[in-house]
C-alpha cells in the first residue's frame, strides 16, 4: 500500500510505474513499460492509442483483469488500496462498487441466455444479500436512467431483443447500478454507428455528471476524446508519451507522435475545387432502380438490403458511398462486381447488364474491375506468397503462365504501391494490416482496370496507417484514371477521396451530389444528423457541433 | 483467422518441423506436452509392435500346436505361453501382438477411404451449395445421428455376409467404418469449405474471374483441410473401438484369419464366471491403451489448434514469483482460467 | 475495430437443429462455435426490426424441427432397405451357402424377394408407415412385438446409463474447466479419455472379474435372478421396465436384486458416456469462461464459483444438450454391446441374438425401428436445447 497518502476524495485511481508482461509463441512482450496516471473523480481521462499501444491492458488492470499469461508490477491504487496486492478476494470486492467496466462490443458483454435484468441483478447481489424484488427494482431504476424506454418490461428482455446501442446502454447500467467511482470504458462506441455513438458518448458525459464517476476512456478515435475527454494520455508502444488536457492537447501538442497521430486522422473540410467530369463522359457503371433481396431462409420473407437506387458513375470518377451498418453499401458494391445476384431494376456494369447476367457474358469484363476488400487478415490466401497472390489475375486472364512469369509486373505492382519488391517472397502473416491492404491494391490494379471497387478498404486499419493508404489510394486514381466507388462508414475519409458522395440509408439512396453539396449543404434529415455526428478532433469545436446535434434532434 | 495466421506461423521453419505432430510438439507447454509425448509414445510402440510381429509374436496367430504337440486350452499364463492360452488353444501374447497389426491395417484403410470421399463430396458440396448440397447435407446429417455401431453392422452384413478372409476381413471392417466416417469428414470439409467461400481471399479470386475449379483447389481445397490431421487421429482411435465392437458381435475376422482384438474378447467372455482373466484382460488392455495413446495425440492437437484451449507459457518473470510466493492455487477465491494477475505484483 | 460486413443473408440467428448437432467423439471445439458464432455474427443490422419478425418462433422451430423427423427416418430406412437388398438379399446372406440353388429359389420366391426392388421397396415403406417392421426369419415374430417385450429392459438400462453419465459428466466437467490445465484437470481428462477408450465388453468383462467372480459382490448378468424373474412375472399389466415392476410389489428383496443386477451393466455403459460428456462440458465451459459476457459479470464482482456454475454453464448448456441428445442415440448403440456382455435381455441382446442366427430381417427391422427412436430423441434433445436457448424462444 502507498506510504503517500495523497488527497483521496479527488484522486480515483493513481497507476503508477505500472509495468505488463505477456507470454507470447513469440517471446515475451512488454505490453505497459512504467505508465503512471492519475484519475480524479468527476473527471473524464482519455487513453488514447492505437494498435498495440497497451491502452487496453492498463485499464483492465485497474480491475484486475489480466490473462493468466501476464504478469503486472507497480501500483495500481484503486481510493487507496493497490489492486495488485490486495489480492483476489479484496479485488472482487472492489469490482463493481469502486470500478466498473464498460465494453466494447456490447452484444458479446452481455449474456445471451439470461434476461437483462437477472444481469443487473447479478451484480447487485454479488455484493451483499439483497432480495429478489429490491434486486429487480434497482435494475428497473437503473434502466431507464439510462435512457431505456419502458424499463418495466424491458428489463425481463434477452440481450438480443435490444439493438446495439440499447446493448451498449444496458452494459452502462449494468457498471452505473452500484455507483462506482471508478468507470473503465474500453472504446464504448467503436462497434457502434456514428449516429448511435453521438448518444452513447451523452450518456456517458452524463455518468461523469450525475453520477460523479471517474472515466477512464479507451479509445483510438480523436473525434470521441474530443468530444468527452477532459484530459488526455497518449501511449504508444507501451508508454505514455504526452499527458495533457484535452484542451492543449489539440491545440499544442508537443509529441512527435501526438502531432502524427493527430495529423493523420480526416477532416471534414471541403477540398474545394473538384475536376468535375464532363457530362458526356463515358458511363462505367450505371444503376437505375437497383435493387437486391437477400433469399430467406425456410419460407421467411427475404431481407431487401438495398431498395431502388439510381446512381452511375462515370469514367475516371470517384463515387463515395456512405451510410451505417445495414445501410446496404457493401451490397452494392459487391453487387457490382458481381458477387451478389441482383434482384431487381437495373445495373449496367461495363455495358453489361447485371440483372440476370450469367456468368459467361461478364467474365471478360471481370479484367477491367477490381475490387479490394475491408479485412486485411483474411482478404490473401495464407498458403501463397503475396507475389503469387498478385499474379492471380494475371494468370486467369492469361496475361502471365504462371506466378513466376508474372513476376516482373508485380514487382511493377508493389513498386506502385510503395511496398519493397522482397514482399512478393513473403506470406500474408508476415505483411502488416496496412502493408496488406497495399499488397490488396496491387493486386486489383493487375489488370489496369477501369473501376476499383473499395469496401472499407481502411476501416480495420490504425488512423495513422489509413491516412499513408487512403494517401496512396488517391495518388494512383489520379495517375491511373480509374472509376472507383468508395464504400466507407466514414464521411470524413470518404470525403477525402469521392468527387461525389452518395448517402445510402436503410437500403435508400437518400442524397447524391458533389462532396461540398453533400457535406456543405446537407439536404435529407438524415444526412444532416449523420454529418453532426461525427465527432471532430478539436474540443471546441466538436462542443458547438453537439450542441447542433441536439438541436437537430430536438427538431426532429 | 487468428487460427488461419497461427497455422502458417511456421512455414519458413524447416520442413520436419513442420510436419503436423512434430509442429504441435514444438508448440505444445508442460501438462499438455506431457499429454501429447505420452500419447506419442503409446502410438509409436503399437505401430512398432505391427510392424515387427513376426519377429515378437512366439507363435503364429492361428497356430493352435507347434513342434511339443497342441497347445493346451485356458492355460494360465506360464514361460511357454506367458501371457496363457485361450478356450480355442490360441496363444494369447501371440495373438495381441498380431491383433495390433490388424487394427492398424483397418484403421489406415478406413482412414484412408474416408477421407478421399468425405473431404472430396465435403469441398464439392460446401463450395457448390445449391440441392446436390441440401441433398447430402440431410443424408449426411440422418447417418451422422444413427448410432454408428448399427450402421457398421448392417454395413459389414451387406459386404462379407458376416464371413470373412484376411484381405478381406480388413477391407470389409475398413469399409464398413468408412461409411460411418465420411459424414463426420464431409461435414467438417464442407462447414470449412461453407466458411471459406465467403473468405476475402476467396471472394478477391472470384472477382477477378478465376474458375471454379480453380478457387475450389488453389484456395478451398488446402485451407479446408488443414484440421484434417487433428480429425483423423481423433476418427482413428473410433475405428479401432468400432472393429473391436464389430469383432465382439461376431462380424470381425475370423480366428484363422487374422488377429482381432474384439474377436478374442467375445470369446473371453465366458470364461470369466469361471475367473480365467487372462484371455481377456490382455486383449482388452490393447485395445484401451491403443485407443489411449491415439486420442492423447488428438487431444493435445486438438487443444494446440484452438487458441482458447491452449495453455501457453506465462511470461518469464513469473518463475521468480511463484519460488518465493507459495502456490498461487490455494485461497477460496483463486481465479481459474484468466484474470487478475495479482500474484505477480509481489516481485 | 472492424466494423463488420453488412450481409444479412448470413445471420445463424437460431442454433438452428441440424446445424448445431454434432457426435461427441466428434470435436466439441465445433460446438463451442456454435454458440459464440451466434451472437457476433448475427448482425445488428436491421437492429430492433430483429424483435418484432419473431412472432410465433418457438412453434415455427418446434414444427420444422418435428417435420425434419421424417427425412431423417426416410433417409436411414431407405439406405439400410437398399443396402440390404441392392448388394444381396437377407435369405441368401443368411441361409445362402446352406441351401440348393432351387430351395434358396424358393425361398426367395416365398419371401417376395424375387420381384422388383422398387416393388419391395414401396410395399416395405407402406409397412413401415402402418408400423409395420417385418417379421423374423427364425422364429416368426412380429418385429413390433419384440419391442413391447424387450424394449423396457433397453430403456431402463439407457436411463441408469444416462444418470450415472450425468452424475459424472457435468459437475467433474464444470470442476476439470474451472481448474484447466492443473493437476485436476489433467488426472479428470485422462479418466475421461480412460472411459472412452474402454469398449464397453471390456470394461464389463473386468466389472464381472473383480465384482461378480473375486469380490462376489454382485450378480454376474441378467436382469434379476430367476427367482425373482418368476415373481415379477406375476405382476399384472407388467410395464418390463423392471424397477417399475419391483417397486408395484413393494417388496425390498426384489427391489434390491433389480437393482444389485443393474449396477454394472449401468457402470459399464454410463461411463463410457459420462466420460464423453465430461469432455464437453469441460470444452464448452472453457470456451464460455473465456467470452467477453463471462469477463463482463467478473468486472462487475460475481464469483469465480458463481462464474463457472451459472455465467458460463447456462450458455455452454445449449450446445452440450444438443451433443447429448447424439449420445443418447449412441447409447443405444452401445447398449447392444453392454445388453450382450450382461445378458440382459433388451432389444441389443434380441439383435445380437439374431445377428448370430444370421437372421438378417429381424435386424433389419430392429435397426429401422432403433432410426425411429433416435429421430424423435433427437427431436425432444433440440426441443429442449431451444427452451434453453432465448435466441430460439423469442
Amino acid at each position: 500500500m502507498s506510504d503517500i497518502v495523497r488527497d483521496d476524495r479527488h484522486t480515483a485511481v493513481d497507476i503508477k510505474n505500472l509495468e505488463v508482461t505477456f507470454a507470447t509463441d513469440g517471446g515475451d512482450v512488454n505490453a505497459v513499460q512504467g505508465v503512471s496516471l492519475t484519475v480524479r473523480s468527476g473527471e473524464v481521462l482519455a487513453i488514447v492509442g492505437e494498435s498495440g499501444s497497451g491502452k487496453t491492458v492498463t485499464a483492465k488492470t485497474i480491475l484486475g483483469l489480466l490473462p493468466e499469461t501476464a504478469v503486472a508490477s507497480g501500483a495500481v491504487l484503486l481510493t487507496g488500496e493497490d489492486v495488485l496486492t490486495v489480492g483476489p478476494k479484496r479485488v472482487r470486492e472492489l469490482r463493481g462498487t469502486d470500478v466498473a467496466m464498460v465494453f466494447q462490443e456490447p452484444s458479446t458483454a452481455l449474456n445471451p441466455v439470461f434476461t437483462v435484468g437477472w444481469q443487473i441483478a447479478e451484480g447487485i447481489r454479488a455484493h451483499g444479500k439483497v432480495s429478489k424484488k429490491e434486486a429487480r427494482k434497482r435494475a428497473i431504476d437503473i434502466l431507464s436512467r439510462v435512457g431505456i424506454p419502458d424499463p418495466e418490461t424491458r428489463v425481463d428482455y434477452y440481450p438480443h431483443q435490444f439493438s446495439g446501442g440499447q446493448k451498449q446502454r444496458v452494459v452502462i447500467a449494468m457498471a452505473l447500478v452500484l455507483n462506482p467511482s471508478v468507470i473503465v470504458a474500453d472504446e464504448p462506441t467503436t462497434a457502434l454507428d456514428v449516429t448511435v455513438q453521438a448518444e452513447i458518448l451523452d450518456l456517458l458525459r452524463r455518468c461523469r455528471d450525475e453520477f460523479g464517476a471517474a472515466i477512464v476512456l479507451i479509445t483510438h478515435n480523436m473525434g470521441v476524446v474530443a468530444d468527452l475527454a477532459d484530459r488526455v494520455a497518449v501511449m504508444y508502444l507501451g508508454k505514455v508519451v504526452e499527458e495533457a488536457d484535452a484542451k492543449t492537447l489539440f491545440a499544442d501538442p508537443q509529441d512527435d507522435y501526438t502531432k502524427r497521430l493527430l495529423g493523420s486522422v480526416p477532416r471534414l473540410e471541403a477540398r474545394g475545387h473538384q475536376a468535375a467530369p464532363s457530362a458526356d463522359a463515358e458511363i462505367v457503371v450505371n444503376a437505375r432502380g437497383l435493387e437486391i433481396e437477400y433469399p430467406g431462409r425456410l419460407g421467411r420473407a427475404g431481407f431487401r438490403a438495398v431498395k431502388g437506387v439510381d446512381f452511375t458513375i462515370a469514367k475516371g470518377q470517384v463515387l463515395g458511398l456512405v451510410g451505417e451498418s445495414g445501410s446496404g453499401k457493401t451490397t452494392i458494391g459487391r453487387a457490382i462486381a458481381g458477387l451478389t445476384r441482383v434482384t431487381g431494376g437495373s445495373l449496367e456494369v461495363l455495358g453489361v447488364e447485371m440483372n440476370g447476367v450469367h456468368e459467361r457474358d461478364f467474365k471478360p469484363k471481370r479484367a477491367e474491375i477490381g475490387f479490394v476488400f475491408q479485412d486485411p487478415a483474411s482478404s490473401f490466401n495464407p498458403l501463397l506468397t503475396i507475389a503469387e497472390a498478385v499474379a492471380e489475375p494475371l494468370i486467369v486472364h492469361g496475361r502471365a503462365g504462371d506466378a513466376r512469369a508474372a513476376r516482373a509486373r508485380v514487382d511493377e505492382l508493389m513498386e506502385a504501391v510503395q511496398l519493397p519488391k522482397a514482399f512478393g517472397d513473403r506470406y500474408p502473416h508476415e505483411l502488416s494490416g496496412g502493408q496488406r491492404q497495399r499488397a490488396s491494391l496491387a493486386r486489383s490494379l493487375a489488370l489496369d482496370p477501369a473501376l476499383l471497387i473499395a469496401d472499407e478498404p481502411t476501416s480495420a486499419l490504425d488512423v495513422s496507417v489509413q491516412a499513408r493508404v487512403l494517401e496512396l489510394f488517391a495518388e494512383l486514381q489520379s495517375d491511373l484514371g480509374f472509376a472507383a466507388l468508395f464504400i466507407s462508414h466514414d464521411l470524413a475519409v470518404v470525403n477525402l477521396l469521392a468527387d461525389r458522395i452518395g448517402v445510402l440509408f436503410h437500403g435508400d439512396l437518400v442524397e447524391s451530389g458533389p462532396n461540398d453539396q453533400v457535406l456543405g449543404a446537407p439536404e435529407h434529415d438524415y444526412t444532416k444528423r449523420l454529418l453532426a455526428s461525427l465527432p471532430v478532433p478539436d474540443p471546441s469545436e466538436q462542443a458547438a457541433r453537439r450542441e447542433a446535434l441536439r438541436a437537430l434532434t430536438r427538431q426532429a | 483467422m487468428t487460427t488461419t495466421l497461427a497455422a502458417a506461423k511456421d512455414r519458413r521453419a524447416p520442413w520436419f518441423s513442420r510436419l503436423p505432430i512434430v509442429a504441435q510438439l514444438r508448440r505444445s507447454v508442460g501438462l499438455q506436452r506431457g499429454m501429447l509425448i505420452t500419447g506419442i509414445v503409446i502410438c509409436l510402440v503399437f505401430l512398432l509392435g505391427a510392424i515387427f510381429a513376426p519377429i515378437i509374436a512366439p507363435y503364429g496367430f492361428g497356430q493352435l500346436s507347434d513342434d511339443a504337440g497342441s497347445f493346451p486350452r485356458q492355460a494360465p499364463p506360464s514361460s511357454d505361453h506367458i501371457w496363457g492360452t485361450t478356450v480355442g488353444g490360441y496363444d494369447v501374447f501371440s495373438r495381441v501382438v498380431w491383433g495390433a497389426q490388424t487394427a492398424i491395417a483397418v484403421v489406415i484403410v478406413a482412414v484412408i477411404l474416408s477421407v478421399l470421399i468425405g473431404v472430396t463430396l465435403g469441398l464439392v458440396s460446401g463450395y457448390l451449395g445449391g440441392w446436390l448440397d441440401r441433398i447430402l447435407v440431410v443424408i449426411a446429417d440422418a447417418v451422422y445421428a444413427f448410432p454408428s455401431l448399427l450402421l457398421a453392422i448392417v454395413v459389414s452384413i451387406v459386404i462379407s455376409g458376416g464371413q470373412s478372409s484376411l484381405v478381406g476381413g480388413i477391407v470389409a471392417a475398413g469399409i464398413s467404418i468408412t461409411v460411418v466416417f465420411v459424414p463426420q469428414y464431409f461435414r467438417v470439409v464442407r462447414a470449412e469449405a461453407v466458411r471459406l467461400k465467403s473468405e476475402a481471399f476467396v471472394e478477391s479470386s472470384k472477382v477477378v474471374g478465376s474458375s471454379t475449379a480453380r478457387i475450389m483447389f488453389k484456395h478451398v481445397l488446402r485451407n479446408a483441410t488443414r484440421s484434417l490431421p487433428l480429425i483423423l487421429t481423433l476418427n482413428a482411435s473410433e475405428a479401432i473401438l468400432t472393429l473391436a465392437s464389430l469383432g465382439f458381435l461376431g462380424f470381425g475376422i475370423g480366428p484363422t484369419a487374422a488377429a482381432e482384438w474384439g474377436y478374442d474378447l467375445n470369446r473371453a467372455l465366458s470364461d470369466t464366471a469361471s475367473g480365467i482373466w487372462w484371455t481377456g484382460v490382455f486383449p482388452g488392455a490393447a485395445i484401451v491403451l491403443l485407443v489411449l495413446g491415439v486420442t492423447l495425440v488428438g487431444e493435445s492437437l486438438n487443444d494446440l489448434a484452438d487458441p482458447r484451449l491452449r495453455t501457453r507459457r506465462r511470461a518469464k518473470r513469473r518463475k521468480a514469483v511463484t519460488s518465493a510466493s507459495s502456490d498461487p492455487a490455494v485461497g477460496d477465491d483463486k481465479t481459474p482460467g484468466s484474470t487478475t494477475a495479482p500474484e505477480g505484483g509481489r516481485a | 475495430m472492424l466494423r463488420r460486413a453488412e450481409r444479412p443473408g448470413e445471420h445463424p440467428t437460431t442454433v438452428s437443429g441440424d446445424d448445431a448437432r454434432r457426435r461427441a467423439n466428434e470435436r466439441e471445439r465445433d460446438l463451442v462455435t456454435v454458440l459464440n458464432d451466434t451472437s457476433p455474427t448475427a448482425p445488428a443490422v436491421p437492429g430492433p426490426s430483429q424483435g418484432k419478425t419473431k412472432g410465433g418462433g418457438l412453434g415455427r422451430y418446434v414444427l420444422i424441427r418435428f417435420l425434419l423427423i421424417i427425412p431423417t427416418v426416410f433417409i436411414l430406412v431407405t439406405l439400410v432397405f437398399f443396402l440390404m437388398r441392392v448388394v444381396g438379399n437377407p435369405i441368401t446372406a443368411s441361409v445362402g451357402g446352406r441351401l440348393t440353388p432351387t430351395q434358396l429359389q424358393e425361398r426367395l420366391h416365398a419371401a417376395g424377394y424375387d420381384r422388383p426392388i422398387i416393388v419391395q421397396y414401396g410395399e416395405y415403406l407402406g409397412q413401415l408407415l402402418r408400423g409395420d417392421f417385418g417379421t423374423t426369419l427364425t422364429d416368426h415374430r412380429k418385429i413390433s412385438d419384440i419391442l413391447l417385450t424387450y424394449g423396457g429392459a433397453t430403456v431402463e438400462l439407457v436411463f441408469y446409463a444416462l444418470i450415472i453419465a450425468l452424475l459424472i459428466g457435468i459437475p467433474l466437467g464444470m470442476l476439470a474447466a474451472y481448474l484447466r490445465d492443473r493437476w485436476p484437470d489433467v488426472i479428470l481428462r485422462v479418466f475421461a479419455i480412460f472411459t472412452y477408450a474402454t469398449p464397453v465388453f471390456f470394461a464389463g468383462l473386468l466389472l464381472k472379474l473383480v465384482f461378480s467372480v473375486w469380490l462376489g459382490w454382485l450378480p454376474l448378468g441378467g436382469r434379476a435372478s430367476t427367482r425373482i424373474e418368476l415373481a415379477l412375472g406375476t405382476v399384472p399389466n407388467p410395464t418390463g421396465i423392471y424397477l417399475i415392476d419391483a417397486l408395484r410389489t413393494g417388496n425390498s428383496i426384489i427391489i434390491s436384486d433389480v437393482l444389485l443386477h443393474a449396477v454394472m451393466p449401468a457402470l459399464a455403459l454410463g461411463l463410457i458416456t459420462g466420460g464423453i460428456f465430461l469432455r464437453l462440458v469441460r470444452t464448452n465451459v472453457i470456451g464460455t469462461l473465456g467470452s467477453e459476457y463471462v469477463d463482463a459479470a467478473r468486472s462487475r464482482g460475481v464469483s469465480e464459483v458463481r462464474l463457472v456454475r451459472t455465467h458460463a454453464f447456462k450458455p455452454a448448456l445449449i450446445p452440450i444438450i444438443t451433443v447429448m441428445g447424439l449420445q443418447i442415440a449412441m447409447l443405444l448403440g452401445g447398449s447392444v454391446l453392454t445388453e450382450t456382455t450382461f445378458g440382459w435381455r433388451g432389444l441389443g441382446f434380441e439383435l445380437q441374438q439374431y445377428l448370430s442366427a444370421r437372421d438378417f430381417v429381424a435386424v433389419q427391422g430392429i435397426v429401422a425401428l432403433l432410426a425411429v427412436i433416435v429421430a424423435v430423441t433427437n427431436f425432444i434433445v433440440d426441443i429442449v436445447a431451444a427452451f434453453i436457448d432465448p435466441r430460439v424462444r423469442y
